[in-house]
């Protein structure tokens, strides 16, 4: 026992000393989290629209102010002629104008219909669906308040209700995958490298040449980033519910105790990873080509897995980290307990004594 | 509780390292294994450390058979590998700690194995291994190898790359540890290191050569060797090496050592040839041989 505490008191020696390890450590979860929560978005918040109004009566009038007091739109210019209008996408400060018909007012008396066109610079075709959208709303809420007191005969109104993310905050989508991504990263990059750095300096031939057995090497190299992961996980959490406002309907105690699961399982893949590589810079890509880019793509992360193809879709049940961010969203954003996460958290828990037995039998006691 | 190995042979894919190599290392001895680099000097060491396994062969080390009882081997020596393998993030007193507690001891346990050596970098006990010049890693190493009181020490190439005044330490320092029981086995690719050894095993191309004494190394040598001298050396070694009767011809130090294929040679002849190129005042005079001269008699 006296051995194993000797080994992890080195360990946490090389950590604490390795600037650069340390960095990544702690300071990338930070600088994640805020990147994902405050600049990658799909949400729009004051985006600079034009008006072209050839109307200029009071129904447009309301509907421009409507718009403008919303926080999603601001009215950066208003425009006078049809012909300006490219002119002004050109400048590429407005990202969307709204034409008004000519008697815009009269029409909607006399004939119940009135037009809007509404332009969008679809360079980006995500912000562009959103803008429409949006103004699609404003203006329904509008007619809705309109048609108040008319009683139109069978009119389907649907009425849609987001459930557990009702204002579709993205940041509750991205803390989730974001807390994923790092804890694999942090466990099994800094695992593997720090399990390869004492083969490339030589040092684990003298470790092998030591009474020290392999399963304490191994939970000795471990047991650190344990700590260390929990920590992150910890971080993250925080930032998210400071910052972010980001609930956590579920219990903060499970929370934990799937994180841990989730760290172990990273950690596992790390040793894995170790044993098959001979140097830190081999261990460092395979870990981030072998582990970052499936929890990218493969994970839900960031594109859902139901519209993937069906091969895809099968090879995404073997991402670990797709499994955790079920689990996470479940208990952050839904508030389920065990009995609806059972499931997933087993499978975690079977990958992750697979891949414990997997490198215990590929740890080498021997040189090559 | 020496080493004793027979008949060990080991292969990498087309090289072969080790080819039917037998020796015996007794207790409490210093044995040298001397041999150029690529002799097969580490792959040897691996085996006897339990790092690799042999082809063919078996090996005891400290009454253990490298293979069946290679946990028992693990604890009972020390190990000091070519490249210097401590922790350079890690002050003195760290790896030397460390060490210890993986061993299961302390440093006031066994100061006194490791007191002499140790008490030369004790001045600088916290400062970063990787921070030290190549002698105290050096003594640094031996140290963390002989924290645990190992009854056998293997040192593989410990003075490559040490300054001369170190590397004559370090052979004192080995000296008083063979005093106080231990068997040391290290191997060197300085000739010179090779007559400080009780004995010595000259290897190369994975062959041992020749297995003895330092002294009666020296006095094997077949032939009367001769050291000559000229100021023009360059010169003069084309020039011997192109005479019809030589044996053998090496630069030595000012020197060059040669030596003749005929059994009744004499240096006067030697001095006509010479001279008849226009090498004038050389000097030719006996020597005795060394263990170079042996080495390379041996590889010839």
């Amino acid at each position: 026992m006296k051995r194993f505490i000797g080994f992890i008191k080195k360990e946490f020696y090389h950590i604490f000393r390795d600037r650069r390890s340390l960095f990544i450590l702690f300071g990338m979860p930070i600088a994640q989290i805020l990147l994902f929560g405050f600049a990658i978005t799909n949400e729009i918040n004051n985006v600079d629209i034009a008006i072209l109004d050839n109307s200029k009566d009071a129904t447009t009038e309301e509907i421009i102010n409507k718009i403008a007091a919303s926080k999603y739109f601001s009215i950066k210019q208003i425009v006078t002629r049809e012909a300006d209008i490219a002119s002004v996408f050109e400048k590429g400060h407005v990202k969307a104008v709204l034409k008004f018909e000519k008697d815009f007012s009269k029409n909607l008396i006399k004939d119940h219909k009135a037009t809007i066109q509404i332009i969008t610079d679809a360079t980006d075709p995500n912000t562009a669906n959103t803008i429409t959208n949006y103004v699609n709303a404003i203006l329904q809420h509008y007619q809705k308040e309109l048609n108040k007191d008319i009683n139109i005969a069978y009119q389907i109104i649907p009425q849609t209700r987001m459930v557990y993310n009702p204002e579709l905050k993205s940041v509750y989508m991205f803390v989730p995958g974001v807390m994923t991504i790092i804890l694999m990263l942090v466990s099994a990059m800094m695992t593997s490298i720090s399990i390869t750095r004492e083969k490339e300096l030589g040092t684990m031939e003298i470790l092998l040449v030591s009474p020290l057995k392999p399963f304490q090497v191994i939970i000795g190299k471990v047991i650190p980033y344990i700590f260390l992961s929990i920590i992150n996980a910890i971080v993250i959490v925080m930032l998210s519910i400071f910052i972010f406002n980001m609930p956590v309907q579920g219990s903060l105690f499970l929370l934990g105790l799937e994180s841990v699961l989730f760290i172990i399982t990273s950690l596992a893949l790390g040793i894995l990873i170790s044993t098959i590589s001979a140097t830190q810079q081999t261990a460092m890509m395979i870990s981030l080509m072998g582990l970052m880019l499936p929890v990218i793509l493969l994970s839900g992360f960031i594109f859902p897995i139901s519209s993937m193809p069906m091969p895809l879709q099968i090879i995404s049940h073997i991402i670990p980290a797709k499994w955790f961010i079920i689990i996470l969203k479940a208990i952050m954003l839904k508030g389920v307990g065990l009995e609806f996460i059972w499931k997933e958290t087993l499978i975690l828990l079977g990958m992750t004594v697979f891949f414990i037995a997997l490198s215990v039998k590929k740890y080498k006691i021997r040189l090559e | 509780m020496g080493i004793s190995v027979s008949h060990i042979s080991k292969s990498y894919k087309t090289v072969k390292a080790l080819q039917d190599i037998s020796f015996d290392v007794k207790p409490n001895e210093l044995f040298g294994l001397i041999g150029p680099d690529g002799a097969g000097k580490t792959t040897l060491f691996r085996i006897l450390t339990t790092l690799l396994f042999p082809d063919e062969g078996t090996a005891k080390v400290a009454g253990f058979d490298v293979v069946a009882d290679y946990k028992e081997i693990r604890k009972s020596v020390g190990y000091m590998p070519g490249k210097f393998s401590l922790y350079q993030d890690l002050t003195v007193e760290e790896n030397l700690n460390f060490f210890a507690t993986i061993f299961g001891t302390t440093i006031e346990e066994n100061y006194d194995l490791i007191k002499d050596i140790y008490i030369q970098i004790e001045p600088f006990k916290d400062r970063r291994a990787g921070k030290l010049s190549g002698g105290m890693k050096q003594k640094l190493a031996l140290s963390c190898a002989l924290i645990h009181k190992p009854k056998v020490l293997f040192l593989d190439e410990p003075t490559t790359g040490v300054d001369p005044v170190s590397r004559k330490e370090f052979w004192e320092m080995l000296k008083r540890l063979q005093q106080k029981g231990i068997t040391i086995l290290v191997s060197t690719p300085y000739m010179d290191e090779a007559a400080l050894c009780d004995r010595v095993a000259l290897i190369q191309d994975g062959k041992i050569l020749q297995i003895d004494t330092p002294e009666a190394i020296v006095k094997h040598y077949p032939k009367p060797i001769y050291n000559v001298r000229s100021t023009d050396m360059y010169q003069l070694i084309t020039s011997l090496k192109a005479y019809e009767y030589n044996h053998s011809v090496y630069p030595f130090g000012e020197f060059v050592h040669y030596t003749d294929s005929r059994a009744d040679f004499n240096p006067d002849d030697l001095r006509a040839y010479l001279e008849s190129i226009d090498l004038f005042d050389t000097q030719i005079e006996k020597t005795e041989a060394t263990i170079e001269d042996t080495f390379m008699e041996l590889a010839k």
